[in-house]
């Protein structure tokens, strides 16, 4: 109930800053999104009924556009670069380990919440290839024995 | 009048009005050009792209659903070359469309499937991909098999727009595009009202009513039930179209095939149409005359539309006539009343209904008054759809029946009873009994042609004994919003309310338009069915309720007055708020 009573607030700042704006939902999406790092159904629920618009008409646009998450992030982000390079040299059997290790599908987050596997196009470092992006850091000419260490890091990181 | 166009297709010169689309101006030159997606009911959503023609002096293939023919034009409707792509859209259609057909509820129904056939399609021309998505059968009245799904829209915009529901949407795009109620939930948790235009206007089997047929045989072979039936209006209206007639009455047929098919007993909606009549008309002379309740007085038959209202407009509920449908209505005497009359458990009666609707299916168990009689008031419904199905297993020669009677106490109707079918119907009726009710004389002029037609909202007055009743009738949701709101205008202003008596039916032409109807409904096929109701109207001798015998009889020897006790505890319901997401 107290939750309810933030997004209530929170939602209802949103809605009187761009009310009169065009493309409102989007850019409220947008602040949601940034704010939580995803938009939670509460608040999508809230905002239907604040714009008048129906939930089906948001949950269109929250799944048309990559930017926007229905479910929490992981902590921490893993992107593999599926560019052409890192894809010639060796990206498809990276994600297959890191699934593994973590027991998680592409665009999904582990169970403990700790990892968030996105696969992305090229991350501007080809020389590097393949390329491992984990919260920011890169990680160049990734071996699919060391992936172990890497992700142990973070592990250890959260014990 | 729009200007005229001169354009050829085919080499043939025509002449159309401006802004007409290539595809309706081909049928001047005997061409029907395929089509998947679009329906005569809904704007062009042009995304299946079967109608391509081509454009002299243009390389680019135009959609003839969504392009006009401007002046000049000179299209070519079929060579070989479209032929072929016509073909290759179906088998990129059929690469990610389960090859379920010979255990599809669509199957000999299906848009797709009647297109695979004309193109003489024979082998899988791509490899398949399918998308694991499940089944939603929560509505236990539509269900929703996502697989089946072309992305073709239609669902979506009667949802959205006819309807204004939004219930369904598409989620995602491109390859992962997929229709789905918003967030993945069930339909039964979103704000679906279950009234089926979904199912009516799908190509393919992606939606389709739940079949209950299996469980009326069931009840029909267990010599321990005794199983009655009743056939809504609108029914007798569309039951032909199964068998190649339009817009022609089969009630007598339907009464006889009712009997073989092993019925005890064969009763008609419209005889409880009546006692809606009798109620509804008594509860408007009251907030008329007495104002117990404010006016106006919106009517209640369509459970589509009950839902609705308790999702989307609460504030009206006050408005709300408390009267069941005819369908419950029914449900309740033939467990009460001819249960008694005749000596039966009722326990054992098994009361079938065959709706023109899916959303009966879910009205039987809305709320606890659906259990008035002791028992689930109606056990099993069918929408016209099944009935025809059962038809044809049992093997019955429907259109060679003799005419029959239905059984009587629960059988015989006036005119009044039957034009409920149609948009506008039950508000004739109610206004025939009213007038008697407030004047103690009959309309002089029985038919009302001003709350008749297809037209979205039809608003009029009606002279009941030197006053002015002001009345409107909506059909199709969205042609609501616009009735409420004038009523909600006034209210905040306090001036008088615009309307005396509202009649809402949920689907485009009221119930002969139902989702449970024969599939492929034009408005052209809508009037067809609606005049068949009218003419049946027109030939009875008794068109107003407050004089069918049976209806006299029924309250002489059981429910005392309209709106007695007894009526109240029978006939009447409560409405309540519902979340319009249930997660």
């Amino acid at each position: 109930m107290e939750e309810k009573k933030v997004f209530t607030s929170e939602i209802k700042n949103l809605v009187d800053k761009w009310k009169d704006k065009e493309g409102n939902l989007i850019m409220i999406l947008h602040e949601i999104q940034n704010h939580h790092g995803y938009v939670p159904r509460e608040l999508a629920l809230e905002l239907s009924s604040m714009l008048e618009v129906p939930l089906a008409r948001i949950y269109e646009v929250i799944t048309f556009y990559n930017f926007f998450k229905l479910s929490p992030p992981g902590k921490h982000r893993i992107s593999v670069c599926m560019g052409t390079a890192c894809y010639l040299k060796g990206a498809p059997e990276i994600i297959k380990e890191i699934k593994n290790i973590l027991h998680v599908e592409e665009g999904r987050t582990t169970q403990d919440g700790n990892f968030h596997l996105d696969v992305v196009r090229c991350l501007g470092c080809c020389g590097l290839a393949p390329v491992v992006m984990i919260d920011g850091k890169v990680y160049g000419k990734v071996k699919k024995q060391e992936i172990m260490d890497i992700i142990s890091t973070y592990v250890k990181e959260e014990e | 009048m729009a200007k005229a166009i001169k354009a050829k297709i085919n080499g043939i010169l025509l002449r159309v009005p401006e802004g007409t689309t290539i595809l309706d101006a081909a049928k001047q030159v005997q061409i029907k050009i395929p089509t998947l997606c679009k329906h005569p009911d809904l704007v062009a959503s042009a995304s299946c792209g079967i109608c391509i023609v081509k454009v002299k002096g243009s390389n680019k293939m135009l959609r003839a659903c969504c392009t006009p023919l401007e002046e000049g034009m000179e299209i070519i409707t079929h060579d070989p070359e479209i032929v072929e792509i016509r073909r290759t859209v179906i088998e990129l259609i059929l690469s990610n469309h389960p090859n379920d057909c010979l255990k599809c509820g669509r199957n000999n129904a299906c848009e797709l499937q009647k297109l695979t056939a004309d193109f003489g399609i024979k082998t899988e021309s791509f490899p398949q991909t399918l998308r694991d998505l499940p089944i939603d059968t929560s509505t236990k009245a539509v269900d929703l098999d996502p697989k089946k799904c072309i992305l073709c829209g239609r669902c979506v915009h009667v949802c959205q727009d006819i309807q204004d529901v939004w219930a369904l949407s598409f989620l995602e795009r491109g390859m992962h595009t997929r229709i789905s109620p918003a967030g993945d939930i069930q339909l039964a948790d979103s704000p679906c009202v279950k009234c089926g235009q979904c199912s009516a206007h799908c190509p393919t089997g992606a939606f389709v009513e739940q079949d209950h047929t299996a469980r009326a045989w069931q009840v029909l072979q267990d010599p321990e039930k005794y199983c009655v039936v009743q056939i809504a209006p609108a029914v007798r209206a569309s039951i032909g179209e199964a068998f190649g007639y339009t817009g022609k009455n089969f009630t007598r047929k339907l009464y006889a095939l009712l009997r073989r098919l092993g019925f005890q007993a064969v009763f008609d909606t419209n005889f409880a149409a009546d006692v809606t009549i009798m109620e509804e008309a008594s509860e408007f002379e009251e907030r008329l005359l007495k104002g117990t309740k404010p006016l106006p007085l919106i009517t209640t038959c369509c459970p589509s539309w009950v839902d609705f209202m308790e999702k989307f407009h609460t504030d009206m509920i006050d408005h709300f006539s408390s009267c069941k449908s005819p369908h419950e209505i029914l449900g309740v005497l033939s467990k009460t009343y001819y249960a008694q009359k005749n000596k039966i458990d009722p326990a054992k009666i098994v009361m079938v209904s065959i709706m023109p609707c899916t959303s009966k299916k879910y009205e039987v168990s809305r709320s606890d008054e659906m259990f008035a009689s002791g028992f689930q008031d109606i056990d099993i419904v069918l929408c016209t759809r099944e009935l025809a199905r059962m038809i044809k297993q049992a093997g019955i020669d429907f259109e060679s029946l003799p005419d029959e009677e239905s059984d009587s106490i629960l059988g015989e109707y006036s005119g009044a009873g039957v034009i409920f079918g149609a948009t506008g119907g039950v508000m004739e009726a109610a206004l025939r009994t009213a007038h008697y009710f407030i004047t103690g004389k009959d309309l002089k002029k029985v038919d009302l042609e001003s709350v008749r037609g297809l037209k979205g909202v039809k608003e009029t007055e009606v002279d009941v004994g030197g006053k002015k009743v002001r009345v409107a009738v909506a059909h199709g949701l969205a042609n609501v919003e616009y009735v409420l709101n004038k009523v909600r205008r006034a209210k905040k202003e306090g001036k008088e309310a615009p309307y005396h008596f509202i009649e809402v039916m949920a689907c485009p032409g009221g119930c002969i338009g139902g989702g449970g109807q024969p599939y492929m409904v034009t408005d052209e096929l809508r009037a067809k069915r609606a005049q068949a109701l009218y003419e049946d109207d027109a030939a009875k001798e008794i068109r107003f309720s407050h004089q069918n015998p049976y209806i006299k009889r029924l309250y002489d020897e059981f429910l005392e007055k309209p709106l007695s006790e007894k009526s109240h505890k029978l006939l009447h319901t409560t409405y309540k708020a519902r979340p319009t997401y249930r997660k």
